[in-house]
């Protein structure tokens, strides 16, 4: 049972990443990245993680997925040769990315950490719940709680700061539509 | 199942997102790419806090947590700046920075 | 005070009023400038004076004073101190050189006067005189050195004094860099001092050399030969003798000073200092009496046939300084210092006069131009011929009784030393001849057009344009201008001229032989441990020698008086019949052409070789290369640096894989 739920996940966080890369309007990618997380949460919930699953679908499937939309929405579609990379890139990059794979891999299943090789030990029954998550952060992890509160309040302030409207639009002067080629 | 399954799912998930980063111009996608790979990290520290039966991880998961949002919000305010200011939101364009 | 102390204050003095006038040139009027200047080596004058009272009052055995003032603890190895010696030798040339200057001081605060550079005239006047005596009061020879490179600086700075002057520039590098190639043969000399003596002072070598070198000795020689050349480059000797003539270009109290009195006579202080390195090489003692004759003929001969006044002038202390070299080579050392101290009066008397004169001619120096003016200017008149009875070794005059100290000596030393004797008094003929030609000329004879304006009380006044080459002159910057003094108006000038007059003609009476001996025994305690000093003319042979002087120089002059007044047109029809040998004379046996061909033009084109070859391609591409690979490895850089975000990813990306590999090898 726990392996099928394992695959049904891991199939879905996939597909729905390769599906991100993939896809050519941004829009669809943004879509894609939500199945992602939705079946990355389930993952979580596998591995008792409760709070931190209902905040991955709550927060950052909810909200953070929402703000992409907003963006993916009021930018539009850019039409975007998919595959011209820079020269060179064509032949580096998926080298890149597959020695990254193999060799975390091999990091992995080729450690002499004997945990990794069961499911773990026993777990206690408020294991990831709320309550004994709210009792760490406020207890061991009150500075990171605190510095993170303080954290998004700056990229509050950053974000209305970025994007908000200068009082006077034609300070801005002609903007290069060619962009930074020099 | 195995924690190990999870690990090497964390880092193929985190392969393809670096992948993606390489390959896609548009800065949107690769702010999803980043969010792969930030989603990536999480699922290996819940794995390894399942591991060894401490909830640490799932705290760190949570901050990442945190943090990708900030980012997220900084970064598409970035491009919304860049939309209305009729630049083209293509980082290949986006070279006055080079030597 | 101890003479130790005063002669630290002869020293003192001038620097501290070179030092002085430096500084407030813009303060103090152009003639206190000058009475400054003259007060600082009055008082240097005083202080000689000083020394020379202590030292008499010590016993002969200990009149040899040494202070160090600062001692350089053997600063990279050359063991040397910032000490000074006094003893009979340097007190008699400090004497010697301030008294003189303190009357070329005084001279020049008349002549110079209306100058534009006059505070610089007196500071640069007094510098000297202060490089002079550290020269002279030296106590070890790196400071002589040190005072050898001050004086040649000095004499530059002066020499081209009137720097718009391009005559006067060119002048003033010869000068110079002959001097320089004095000052290596010095520095070579001492550097072989060091490596076989291992010191410097003056009387830890003298006491050292007997013991270290035998005679004759190549090494010993060598240092001597070394010494020679620099001797031989400050005393204007042949072959470093061509900056002298040019040097004329000077303002004529730099003449006096230091092409009569001071500077030329210091390689004669040189020899004479180093008599014991000499005596124990003979051989170096007798090339460099050999050079000095060579020299006091060759000069002599030039000195009748050039028309320039000064020149005749500079080629006669050419030949006298040769008188000199001769006297301390063969080792007549008391004739031949004090023939220094006489030629040092009579010389600067006329150069003094000349200046008069040339002012009066409105800077033209060509005697053929000159004439009659006797009646005009007779102050100017009767020293310059007190000077010329000197100079011809007149009956009576003090050069009379110094030149023959030397031609006795070398007569009496015998065997080849006769031929000094004999060349001796031939060119004491010709010196007698050409001094009195200058007389006659200039002032006998019909009067010169500047001659009859002065008489009527006009000066002449020149055109602004350099008599040499026609350049036109800078009057703004410098010289009298149209303000130029004689004697015969300016007070300082007589005042200076007549002290220098009466010493030309009584200063011979300390040396009579036979009579006194005042300065061979003021000398014993400096040169007794030379077995030379030991020979001494019976008083028969010097009154013989006298005698011969007394003819000789008799002769010379009649034949002037002949030439001039008597038959007049006389030198022309001479200089048809051997326009050859007149040619020679005249071209100065073309020793400045002959320099120019074997020296300069080689090392000109070396010079232009190393620019455009080694220059251009060794350098300057030891440099573009070093460029290049700057600028190439940048560009491998810059290549990274392209502006593509997705690059810069890639190689993040990149340099984790490799870490991740790294650790993954290290770890299995």
């Amino acid at each position: 049972m726990v392996e099928v739920a394992f695959f049904a996940g891991a199939i879905g966080a996939l597909g729905g990443a390769i599906a991100v890369i993939g896809l050519r309007n941004p829009f669809y990618s943004v879509l894609a990245l939500v199945v992602h997380l939705v079946s990355l949460a389930g993952l979580f919930l596998l591995l008792y993680a409760e709070f931190v699953a209902a905040a991955q679908i709550v927060v950052y499937a909810g909200a953070v997925m929402v703000l992409y939309l907003f963006v993916a929405a009021y930018v539009g579609n850019i039409d975007e040769p998919l595959w011209e990379p820079i020269p060179g890139q064509r032949l580096i990059a998926p080298l890149l990315g597959l020695a990254l794979f193999v060799e975390l891999s091999i990091a992995v299943l080729g450690t002499a950490l004997k945990t990794l090789e069961s499911e773990g030990p026993e777990i206690a029954s408020g294991f990831g719940s709320p309550a004994a998550i709210g009792e760490l952060l406020l207890e061991d992890f009150l500075i990171a709680f605190e510095a993170a509160s303080l954290l998004l309040l700056l990229a509050a302030v950053g974000a209305v700061v970025l994007a908000g409207r200068r009082p006077d639009p034609d300070a801005l002067g002609e903007p290069d539509p060619e962009g930074a080629n020099r | 199942m195995d924690v190990s399954w999870y690990l090497v799912l964390s880092a193929l998930l985190f392969s393809v997102g670096a992948f993606g980063v390489l390959v896609r111009r548009s800065p949107l996608v690769i702010l999803l790419c980043l969010e792969l790979m930030l989603n990536s990290a999480n699922l290996a520290f819940l794995a390894f806090a399942r591991s060894l039966g401490d909830q640490d991880g799932q705290i760190m998961a949570m901050m990442v947590m945190v943090v990708a949002a900030c980012e997220v919000v900084v970064g598409l305010g970035l491009i919304v700046a860049m939309y209305r200011r009729r630049l083209p939101l293509d980082v290949d364009e986006a070279r006055e920075l080079h030597g | 005070m101890s003479g130790t102390t005063y002669g630290w204050l002869v020293l003192a003095f001038p620097l501290a009023g070179s030092i002085t006038i430096g500084l407030t040139f813009k303060l103090v009027s152009a003639r206190t400038a000058g009475w400054i200047g003259v007060g600082s080596i009055a008082l240097a004058f005083l202080a000689a004076i000083g020394a020379l009272v202590e030292l008499l009052s010590l016993p002969a055995e200990e009149r040899e004073l040494t202070s160090v003032l600062y001692d350089y603890g053997g600063a990279a190895g050359i063991p040397f101190d910032l000490g000074i010696l006094v003893d009979p030798l340097s007190v008699y040339m400090a004497l010697v050189v301030s008294g003189v200057s303190m009357m070329i001081h005084v001279y020049s605060v008349g002549y110079m006067g209306g100058d534009r550079g006059y505070h610089r005239f007196f500071a640069y006047l007094n510098f000297f005189v202060f490089s002079m005596l550290l020269l002279v009061l030296a106590g070890n020879f790196v400071l002589l050195i040190v005072g050898w490179a001050f004086v040649g600086y000095a004499s530059y700075a002066l020499v081209s004094f009137w720097y718009r002057r391009e005559t006067a520039t060119k002048a003033g590098m010869k000068a110079f860099v002959i001097n320089v190639i004095g000052d290596i043969g010095l520095v070579f000399a001492a550097i072989l001092l060091i490596k076989e003596l291992g010191a410097t002072e003056y009387l830890a070598v003298f006491e050292r050399a007997p013991e270290t070198f035998t005679t004759n000795e190549w090494t010993i020689v060598a240092i001597c030969l070394l010494l020679l050349v620099g001797a031989f480059a400050k005393s204007a000797q042949i072959p470093l003798h061509t900056w002298l003539p040019d040097a004329m270009e000077g303002p004529t109290p730099v003449s006096a000073l230091i092409h009569a009195a001071t500077m030329v006579t210091a390689g004669v202080y040189l020899i004479a200092r180093a008599h014991p390195l000499f005596g124990l090489a003979p051989t170096a003692a007798d090339i460099s009496a050999f050079v000095g004759l060579v020299t006091l003929f060759l000069a002599a001969t030039v000195a009748m046939v050039v028309t320039d006044l000064k020149r005749i002038i500079a080629y006669s202390t050419m030949s006298q300084v040769g008188y000199m070299v001769v006297g301390v080579s063969i080792g007549a050392f008391t004739g031949g210092l004090f023939h220094l101290m006489t030629h040092a009066f009579f010389k600067a008397l006329l150069f003094m006069g000349a200046g008069s004169v040339i002012a009066a001619m409105a800077n033209n120096q060509n005697i053929d131009d000159m004439g009659g003016f006797r009646k005009s200017m007779p102050f100017t008149f009767v020293l310059m011929t007190i000077g010329a009875l000197a100079l011809a070794g007149f009956t009576g005059t003090a050069g009379f009784f110094s030149k023959d100290e030397i031609l006795a000596y070398a007569a009496d030393r015998g065997g080849i030393y006769w031929s000094f004797a004999i060349g001796g008094y031939i060119a004491a003929f010709f010196t007698a001849f050409y001094a009195f030609r200058i007389i006659f000329r200039v002032f006998y004879g019909e009067k010169c057009e500047e001659a009859r304006e002065l008489e009527g009380g006009e000066l002449a006044h020149g055109e602004p344009v350099n008599p040499q080459d026609g350049e036109a002159e800078d009057y703004d910057v410098g010289f009298p201008g149209e303000e130029h003094h004689i004697a015969e108006r300016s007070w300082p000038m007589r005042a200076g001229m007549a002290v220098l007059g009466i010493g030309a003609l009584f200063a011979g009476y300390i040396q009579v032989p036979g009579v006194d001996a005042v300065l061979e025994h003021f000398f014993e305690p400096v040169f007794e441990s030379s077995p030379l000093f030991e020979i001494v003319p019976s008083t028969l042979d010097s009154w013989i020698g006298l005698a011969v002087g007394s003819v000789v120089s008799i002769t010379g002059i009649a034949l002037a008086y002949y030439l001039y007044i008597v038959a007049p047109g006389a030198t022309a029809r001479i200089l048809e019949r051997f326009r050859g040998l007149h040619r020679m004379l005249f071209n100065k046996y073309w020793f400045d052409e002959l320099q120019n061909a074997l020296v300069y033009r080689p090392v000109i084109a070396l010079g232009r070789f190393a620019n455009n070859v080694v220059e251009r391609y060794l350098v300057q591409g030891i440099v573009v290369v070093a460029r290049g690979t700057a600028t190439g490895l940048g560009d491998i850089v810059k290549a990274a640096q392209s502006g593509f975000i997705r690059s810069y990813a890639m190689f993040v990306l990149a340099g984790v894989v490799g870490l991740a590999l790294y650790f993954l090898i290290a770890a299995s």
